[in-house]
This record gives C-alpha cells, structure tokens and sequence, in this order.
C-alpha cells in the first residue's frame, strides 16, 4: 500500500528550487555531495579507456591477418603471433575491467549508503513545521527509492559516457587511419540513425511512462477495492467496483502493449542500420576500393568496425535515460538536504531548574513551511505546578502551540519562557527529559516494553524502567503481559492495544522525571479496563508536576485549575471552568452542547463527585 | 546425498516451471505462436546474413581488388545483405511486440481472475489479508509467475540460432565447429552459474531493502516521538546499520557481476581470435574460404550478446513457480457465502429484526454463542457489552457479510439468507467505525453511484453535522478525498461516512461505533438531528453513553450471549455487569483524574 502512495506522492512533489534546476548543475552537486566515488576514480577511467582497445581488437586482428598474413604465402608465425597477442591482451583487458568493476561497485555502493544515512539524518533535523502527515510519505521514498535512482548511474551509467565516447573516437580513429573516404561514409550513416533512433526514444519512453501511470492508477483501484471491501458490500457496490478493476487492469493492458509495441519498433533498427553498413562497406570497397589505395584486409576490418561505431550510438538512449533518472534523483535528494535546518541547539545551552517548571509565552506566532499563520500572537502563563488546559475546536492551533512548548519548531515570533529560560536557550538534554510531550497516538518503536520506556532515559537501569510502571501503578498490567516487560510490542507498538500503548508512553514519560508535562489527549475511546488505568496512571504522573492538557473532552477542562480557549489561532478566553460558564462566550456554548451529550448519566446518578459544577449550572 | 536432493529439486522445479509455461500458451497461443515464429525468421535471417557476407567477401570484395567486378554481382550482394538485414529486423519485432502482447494478456487474464476472487471472496478475507498482500498478489506474484513467459520466444530462437550456426560450421569445417563447441556451451555455463551466484547475494539485497524502508517508514512515521525523546541520532545509527548490510550484500553481488560482466565481453573475443588462428590455418590448408572465415566472425559477434540472456530463462525459474504457487492460494480460498436460489423480496414498510440462536465462532472459539433477540420496526436500540464481545461481528451479520455458524437472522421475517443480497443491503445500511472513503469527490462518496438528488445529499450531510465543514473544503462537495485528494480527519470522514448510509434513506440503520472519532459536542449534534429527523428502525453498537442515551432499549451482550435487555436505567438497576461497563464509560468520558 505503503508504495502505491510513495508513487503518487512522488509525482506531485514537483516543485524544484530555483538553484536546482539545470541538470548539470544537479550532477555536479550530486557528485560533489558524495565524495566516496572520487577516490580511484582515476583508475576506474584510465582502464576503461584501456578496455575500449579490447572492443577494437576484432577488426585490427582481421586487417592484420588479411593483407599480411597471406602475402603473399600464408605466414603461420605471424598469424598465430597475432592471434597470441590479441589473446593476451584480451585477456589483459579482462582481468583490468574485473578490477575496475569492482572498484566501481564499491565506491558507488559506499557513496549510496552515505547518502541514505545524511539524508535521514537530515529529516529528522528537520522542524517539525516540514514534517506534516503527507510528507511523510515523500520524505522515506527520498532514503529508500530516490537514493536507489543513483545505483545504475553510479555503477555503469556515469562510466558508460567515457567509455562509448572513447569507444566512438577509438574506433573513428582506427577507420580513419584505414580509409577516411569509408569512414566519411559510415559518419554519414550515423546520421539518420541519429534522427530515427532519439525520435523513437521519446515515443518509447513516453509510452513506458504512461504505462507506468496506469500501473499506478490500477494498484490504486485495487487498493480502493479491498480496503474499502466493507463498505463495497455493505452498500452492494460489488459489482461497480469490480468493473471498475477490470477496467483498470484493461488500461493498464493497452498502455503496456503500446509500450511493447514501440519497443519492438526501435530496437530492429539497429540490424537494419549493420545491413545497411554491410552493403555500404562491400559496395564502395569493391568499386572504388582499388582507386583509393585501400587494401582486403582495411576493407574488411571496416565491416567489424562500423559495427562496433553504430553500436555505441544505439547504446546511447539507455545510458542517457539512466542518466536522467539519476538527476531526477538527485534534484529530490538534495531539495531535502538543501531545506534549512531551523531549529538550532545553543552553543552554551541552560539546564532547567529543578521540579515543577513554570511557562510562559509572549506572543508567539507561528506558520507551517508554505502555509498561512496558524498562531497569531498567543500570550498566556502558567506557574510552577499548575494543571491546566487548553480547549478548542479541531484546527485553533492547540496541538501547533504544544509542539511549539516542547521546541519540536520555533515561534516566527515571540518567545516561549519555561522555569525563567527562553527555550532557545535551553540545553537539549536537559529540555528532552525535563519537557516532555506525550502525543495521543502513543506511538511505540519496533522493539520491547522495557527498552521502548528506556528512550525516555538511555541511561536507565532495569529496576529504574520497572520502578516506573510501580510508581504508575502498573505492575499488575505489566505482570499480565505475556512476557512481561520483554514482550515485543511490535511495529509502530500495534501488538499492543491503543490504550496500553498509550501507558507504556506514560512510563516512559515518568522515567524522565519531567518538571512539565504537555499531555496531546485521545480522542478514540479504549476498553474501561485500560480507561481506568490510564487514568490512574495520568493522575500519579501528573502529580507534583506542571501539566498541560490539550483536551479534547471537556470533562477535563472540568477537572483543570485554569482552562485557556483557543479558537481560529487566539487565546480567546482563560479562566476556571466555573468563571467561563458563567461568563458566556465560546466556551459556555462549547460547553453547553457537550453537556446536553452526558446529561442523562449524571441524572441516573450513577456517578461519585466531581460532576457537580455542570449540575449547578443546568 | 543432499547434492541428490538438491538435483532432484532442481529437476522438479523445471518441470513445473515449463508446465507453467504451457499453461499459459494454452491460455493465449496466438501471440505467442507468432512470436515463435519471429524468433525463428530471426535466427535463419541472422545465419543466412553472415553467410552471405562471406559470399560477398569472395565473390565480390575480393575478386575486386584484382580487376572490377561486374555490378550485377554488386547489386546482388546488396540485396541479399539487405533482404536478411530486413528480415532479422522483422523478426526481431514480431518476436518482441507479440512475446508482449502473449505476456500482458496472461498478465492480464491472471489478473482479472484475482479481482473476480476479490469480489467474491468475503469480507473476512480482507480483513485478516493485509492491503500489502492483497496488492502484492495483483502485482508482484503476477508478475513474477508470468515473467519465466517473456524470453521463452526469445530463447526458441537463440537454441535455433546455435544450432543452425553449429551445422553451418559442421558443413564448412570440423576444426571450426570445435570453437564453436567450445564457445557456445561456456558462454550458456557461465551465465548458468552468474545467475547462481547471483541468487544469493540478490535476494539478501532484496531483504536488507525492505529492512531498510520499514525502518526508514517506521522512524519517519514517529518523527514527533523521535525529536521529543532526543533520538535522532539512535535512530540514524538504527538506519545505518540496515544500510550497511544493504550496501555489504550489493557489493558482494556487484563482485560477481564485475567478474562476469569483464567474462562475458572477454570470452567472445578470445573465441574470436582462436576462430581467426585456426580460420587462417584451413584457408591456407584450402578447406575454407576467405569469405566464410570472415562470415563466422561475423557470426560469432551476432551469437555473443543474445547468448548472454539464456541464463537469466532458468534463474527466473523458481520466482514463477513460487509467485504462481501464491495465486493459486488465492484461486483456491474458498467462497461460503451462496447466493439464494431463490432470492426473496423484503416487505413494504418499516422493517423488524429477529435473531435467533445465533452461534458464530472466530478461530474455532464461538465468540456469539446462542444470541436471540428482537428489534421491533422503528424502535431504536443499543448494543453494549464488553470489548471483544462479537458487538460488530452481530452487525455484521445482520447485513449478511457474514453468515452465523448456527442460527438465524431474519430481517423483515425474511431470512438474510434467501434475501437477495443487494437489495438486503440497500435497506438495510451499515456504518463502520472506520469510515473508509473512496479518492472521489466528496459528493460521490455519499451518493456512491446511486441517482441521488443534490437536495438529499446536502440534507444527509446536514443530519450528519458534515454540510459546514463539507462547505469550508476548497471546492466544497465536489472536492476530491482520499488518497490523493484534500485529506480530512478522523472524525470529518465518519460522518461523511455517516451522510452516506443516510441518503439511502435505509429503512435499518447500523452504527458500528460510527461516531467515535467525533468531537464529543459535534456528536451530540449529530445524534441530537438523527433523534429529530429519522424514522428508520435504528441499532447502534456503541461504546459511549451519549450513543447509548439514544436508544429506546439496550440489548447487554456478556459472554456470548444476550444476558439482560431494556431500558436504559433498567438495566442500570438490575444488570451489576452493564453498571459496570457504563460507569467505567462515564468516567472515561468525565475525564476524570
């Protein structure tokens, strides 16, 4: 599925800075950008030039042999002399080629690795202002199939240049040398090849293209189909959607055929251009041959030559489209390492003070990369130890200001003050484990419980990751996990049910001993049992500390000792929840409709305490 | 011993790799016959162009260095020279282009019968199939089973080209033929053993690929975690380690290729000097021509690059008999929903529901065990139990995606059974919790398909608390969602979900948890306007006490079976298992710390 989506994304993300446009200019960066493919390079080269001798050994040997060999009595030494010798060089020429091969191969795959790795780096350097959703996608196609662009540029298709150009003028020279009235023709020759065989490659690869694109489209009706296989039969659309595929799989079928089509056209070319060189050599050399002073033997070797000539240039569309997906690579991979790294981390950074920690923010403003302001001046303060809450419909800025409170991007404006430290100026060890942020998915890494809570203190020891859950109180939910602490949570944590996620994120939390606390609230309901947990667990991480809910249920803006209302990227209101009842506005209406929603659980009286102000109120 | 097996092996698996290719030349012999053919004119052409070089060589080029040759011979040499050049260059196409079309058209034929198994399979199968799977099977296996096809043309073809290039030698002379016994073979051998050798350092590349993109997915997926936590660098040095492997095992891989890729442009060369050492020794001996001489040569260089392929025929080998193995599980899963002999029609009006004994098991445990209930027509109920209880299993039985084990569920006094299902399931709609919707428009996932007027669809998107929000959206309804389209949020797409069951004007209504991801205020809303506007028989699967508030009767599932029903407060006093569940929502919802 993953991959359906990187294609698409991939073509859409066609916006190319200015300083990376022209293709050459995108190569030399490139090459330039991976200085593990210079070191040998010399080598590489000079034996390729060597090994172009070897393509010509051919029509030197068949010259050699027929204008000297049999004059004019057959001359065994020298024949088998020659024979030896091309033998030997050939052989030369191979053991010369293997080393460079693998030399290349080394080089190549080294500068690949090195790429990969800066790349990602460079990703998660990255603000989290470039990091939205449909990113994401973008940005592992750029480590994964961006960088594979580059392998066959790397191994062959940068090296091919050289050698076919130094194929082309070895075997322009030898032909001149043997006859430049011969040569002359077959350079005439080149020329309609030329014409026909780039006109022909456009058409083939824009039919390549377009069958790639239906390939594209297919997979996506495919995937529509068996993921949206509920509803197709929920709603009788079984057949419409069948036909759909079928369609699609139709398409697919006449692009590919068309491409097949074109292919099959443009590579015979090449066998009628050799017969078309054949007659060319057997016609003049037999009718003017004598006239200009050639030989049997010049004559001869033209017809292995214009071979080897031609040969280069029907080559030259393949090594020319590898070369084009490498830029192409290239252009996206260093669009990414061009992008400004934002967030930078103080030379002499300040540790936050010890326990709870206070905020503040002065009118901080904040823009997404390509986006219009989503916070506009928001100045609020919360002391040490206080629990608030910020409220607000999908979209005010709330989850936008607490990336900004744990420094995932920097206000455009405005500073962001914790414990009496502007956060810039915060060292970062020091921020990772006194701020912590805990995001609603609970998102966990492929590995186990325990060393999924030790990213929240590397240097935590087994009992301090155990202590945590005690401290939580989750030692019985640990103790019920088949394996306990060691239980494999598997990728993205979906061994594991998103509430308990979400308790191992609490551990983790917890084992940092944070002084402030931004909590992202879920949304998605769990099972009461797990509720009750997190539940308890939030309570007991919570205490002693500066916490920041971003709610989405208004029972705990209820519960919290200040409530501020986002709405449309402004602190509109701020106040206990009592005063902003009473005082009307966006968050009584806010509050008004949510009450109409639970009001009947509180008239079955099922429930202890703490409901009370919403009562009052009705 | 193990040598034995692994021969044995071998031999099986080239046996059912060239049944495969049987098969499919039954599937489509046209095409592929053709090409066979342009493969064949291919290979006289080629033979018969390199001898009549050797004839121009000796009759024309040569005799011309003595004294003029006459221009009929001339012309003649050019026009056999060109005749074969042609010739080979037709051959060459009919080969490719009909070898493609063979190809597709198994492709496709292979395709359209994975989607005609996707349609009927049930919904289960998708469910307990990953996407990747289901994906891979259209594309990856398909192509994989079908590619051993492609060169088989091609192959006919260069088997036809050594052998007729071997009896052109045997005619001119024995010593010849031994080069080319000698060549021919060990060009075939190496690039046998290449494509060996290559296996294994190729599939390992293959693995560390996919090693390297989970990881890069994985950590660029939890960028937010990755940066709150500091782990950048763990990370990076996570990726590194899976792309050292990757670059360790292509390098090893490209070793062997530098070494056959330098054999493979050597050896045809080092034939060729041999050729031309014993060529020249029988010319002087007279029992061969110049010309011919110069014609092998020539031939020797036509046979060297296709030569190379006909490894690659046996090394795809076993890939097509595994991806061919992969589809056949998918032709095979079997399809348990019978469509009725004799489909019944609902009756008019509102319409009831009765479920009776219904048993259902899940991995052979019956997670419903006995169900009986009823809806009346127009009443409006909840379901609740515990997680795990079969709540959405239950619904989607009422709607026949599903059949029970044991028992029965009859809607309208009809067994689901004997409905016919399109018409079941246009009556009665159900809504998922995850609300999946289609890259269209948003208009078109509500009306899917069906002839809807504009009217209906904005007052479903109204009832649904989704007209706003729809209207917000830059091109309004008609902007398209999904996949590559404007991306809404969890709880926007349930309730276009929503909106879309409501068109239908279903006269059952079934909301699995349909509201979930719904700010809690605009869910009252929406709850609040299907109270007010819907006169629809309504069930409701629901895990909030907003949803359940609905309800005019709650039906409690606890262990497989239906253990208390009625009203809401009812149940509150007498049901201690559904006070439990309920108080434990309440507080969820409360919030409370």
């Amino acid at each position: 599925m993953s991959t359906v989506v990187e294609l698409l994304a991939d073509d859409e993300d066609a916006k190319v800075p200015e300083h990376l446009k022209g293709a050459f200019a995108v190569l030399g960066r490139g090459i330039k950008e991976s200085p593990e493919l210079r070191t040998g390079l010399g080598f590489t080269v000079i034996v390729s030039l060597g090994v172009t001798v070897a393509s010509l050994v051919t029509p030197v040997l068949v010259q050699q042999i027929f204008d000297k060999g049999f004059a004019p009595t057959f001359n065994a030494r020298f024949v088998y002399g020659r024979c030896a010798a091309a033998f030997l060089l050939v052989v030369l020429a191979f053991v010369a080629a293997r080393a460079a091969g693998r030399r290349l191969v080394r080089a190549s795959e080294n500068a690949l690795m090195h790429l990969r790795v800066r790349t990602f780096r460079h990703i998660h350097a990255l603000s989290i202002a470039e990091q939205s959703e449909e990113k994401r996608g973008v940005f592992v196609a750029r480590v994964t199939a961006d960088v594979d662009a580059l392998q066959e540029f790397m191994e062959w298709g940068g090296v091919a240049w050289i050698i076919s150009g130094a194929q082309a003028i070895g075997a322009l020279l030898l032909m001149l040398f043997y006859s430049w009235q011969l040569a002359t023709a077959i350079v005439l020759l080149l020329i309609p090849l030329l014409i026909v065989v780039w006109s022909m490659q456009a058409r083939l690869s824009a039919a390549f293209n377009a069958a790639r694109t239906r390939v594209g489209e297919m997979l996506s009706e495919v995937s529509e189909s068996v993921m949206g296989a509920a509803v197709v039969r929920a709603y009788g659309l079984d057949e419409q959607t069948h036909d759909k595929v079928e369609h699609a799989i139709s398409e697919r079928y006449k692009a590919e055929v068309l491409a097949h089509f074109r292919a099959a056209t443009f590579w015979p070319m090449s066998s009628i251009f050799y017969a078309v060189a054949l007659s060319t050599v057997i016609v003049l050399g037999s009718v003017y041959g004598r006239s200009w002073g050639l030989t049997f033997g010049r004559v001869s070797a033209f017809l292995f030559l214009a071979d080897v000539f031609l040969h280069v240039f029907t080559d030259l569309p393949e090594i020319y489209s590898e070369t084009q997906t490498a830029i192409a690579g290239w252009r996206k991979i260093l669009a990414v390492l061009d992008l400004d790294i934002e967030v930078v981390e103080p030379a002499n950074g300040v540790a936050l003070p010890r326990g709870a920690l206070s905020v503040e923010a002065e009118d901080v403003r904040f823009a997404y990369r390509e986006g219009a302001e989503v916070l506009h001046g928001i100045t609020l303060s919360v002391p040490a130890g206080r629990h608030v809450a910020i409220v607000g419909e999908t979209g005010c800025g709330k989850t936008t200001f607490a990336k900004l409170m744990s420094r995932l991007a920097d206000p455009l404006a405005g500073r962001i003050v914790i414990g009496g430290v502007d956060l810039r100026d915060v060292q970062s060890d020091s921020r990772r484990t006194r701020i912590r942020m805990v995001p609603q998915d609970g998102f966990l890494f492929d590995s186990t419980v325990r060393e999924n809570v030790r990213y929240g203190r590397p240097a935590a020891t087994d009992p301090e990751v155990e202590a945590s859950f005690v401290e939580l109180g989750l030692s019985d939910w640990v103790a019920g996990l088949p394996e306990g602490l060691a239980t494999p949570v598997g990728e993205r944590g979906e061994a594991l049910s998103v509430g308990e996620r979400q308790l191992v994120a609490l551990a983790r939390a917890q084992i940092g001993d944070p002084g402030l606390l931004i909590l992202d609230e879920a949304t998605s309901a769990v099972d009461p049992a797990t509720e009750r947990r997190i539940t308890e667990a939030l309570r007991r991480l919570s205490a002693g500390r500066t916490v920041i809910t971003i709610a989405h249920r208004l029972s705990t803006a209820e519960g919290a000792q200040r409530v501020f209302v986002f709405d449309a990227g402004r602190l509109v209101q701020e106040g206990t929840h009592g005063e902003l009842v009473i005082a009307g506005g966006r968050y009584a209406a806010l509050y008004r409709s949510w009450l109409g929603n639970v009001r009947d659980a509180d008239a079955a009286g099922a429930d202890e305490g703490e409901g009370e102000p919403a009562r009052t109120q009705t | 011993m193990t040598q034995e097996t692994r021969g044995g092996e071998g031999r099986g698996l080239f046996i059912r790799g060239m049944r495969l290719v049987v098969a499919y030349v039954r599937m489509h012999p046209r095409p592929f016959l053709v090409s066979v053919a342009g493969s064949l004119v291919f290979a006289v052409s080629s033979v018969l162009l390199t001898t009549a070089l050797g004839r121009a060589t000796d009759q024309v080029l040569r005799p011309s260095f003595n004294g003029p040759v006459p221009a009929g011979s001339i012309w003649l040499a050019v026009l056999a020279l060109m005749t074969f050049g042609v010739g080979r260059a037709l051959g060459i196409m009919f080969r490719r282009y009909y070898s493609g079309v063979a190809g597709e058209r198994v492709m496709a034929t292979l395709r359209n019968r994975v989607a005609d198994r996707y349609r009927d399979l049930q919904l289960q199968y998708h469910r307990e199939t990953p996407t990747g799977e289901l994906l891979a099977h259209m594309e990856a296996d398909v192509k994989a089973a079908v590619d051993v096809f492609w060169p088989v043309p091609f192959a006919t073809g260069v088997i036809a080209m050594t052998l007729l290039a071997m009896g052109s030698l045997l005619h001119a002379d024995p010593w010849l033929a031994l080069i080319g016994l000698i060549l021919f073979p060990s060009l075939a051998l190496m690039n046998r053993s290449f494509a060996k050798r290559m296996e294994e350092p190729a599939r390992r590349a293959q693995e560390d690929i996919g090693e390297v993109s989970a990881v890069a997915h994985e950590s660029i997926d939890g960028a937010l975690v990755v940066k709150t936590l500091g782990r950048e660098d763990a990370e990076t040095e996570r990726l590194a380690v899976k792309a050292r492997a990757l670059r360790d095992d292509r390098v090893r891989g490209g070793y062997v290729r530098a070494t056959f890729e330098a054999g493979l442009d050597a050896l045809p060369t080092l034939a060729t000097a041999l050729l031309l050492a014993v060529g020249s020794w029988r010319v002087a001996a007279g029992a061969i021509t110049v010309g011919e001489l110069i014609g092998f040569v020539a031939l020797f260089g036509l046979l060297s690059w296709p030569m190379r392929f006909i490894g690659w025929i046996l090394a795809e080998l076993p890939r097509a008999v595994v991806g061919y193995a992969r589809l056949e599980e998918v032709f095979r899963t079997s399809v348990t929903l019978n469509p009725p002999a004799h489909p019944e029609e609902l009756p008019a009006g509102p319409l009831g529901i009765e479920v009776l004994g219904v048993r259902h098991l899940y991995d052979g445990v019956p997670i419903l065990d006995g169900v009986t209930f009823d809806v009346r027509p127009m009443e409006s109920v909840a379901i609740v139990g515990p997680t795990g209880v079969g709540k959405s299993t239950l619904a989607q039985l009422l709607v026949r995606l599903a059949d029970p084990d044991q028992g029965r569920v009859l809607v309208g006094g009809v067994d689901v059974r004997d409905a016919d299902t399109i018409a079941l399931r246009h009556d009665v709609s159900i809504v998922f919790q995850e609300s999946f919707l289609f890259a269209t428009t948003v208009r078109e996932n509500i009306a899917l398909d069906a002839d809807v007027a504009e009217a209906d669809v904005v007052r479903s998107a109204m009832i649904a608390s989704a007209d706003r929000f729809i209207r917000e959206l830059p091109q309004g309804y008609d902007t398209v969602v999904g996949e590559r389209g404007y991306t809404l949020s969890g709880g926007q797409r349930q309730r276009v979900a929503l909106a879309r069951a409501l068109v239908r004007a279903p006269r059952v209504l079934i909301l699995d948890d349909a509201t979930s991801s719904v700010d809690p205020t605009v869910e009252a809303d929406i709850l609040a306007a299907l109270r007010r506007e819907l006169s629809t028989t309504l069930i409701v699967v629901a895990y909030r006490l907003s949803t359940i508030r609905l309800a005019d009767r709650v039906i409690f599932l606890e262990n497989g079976v239906v253990k208390a029903t009625g009203p809401h407060e009812d149940l509150l006093a007498r049901a201690p298992g559904y006070a439990a569940i309920i108080h434990a929502y309440e507080r969820g919802e409360r919030g409370e710390r």
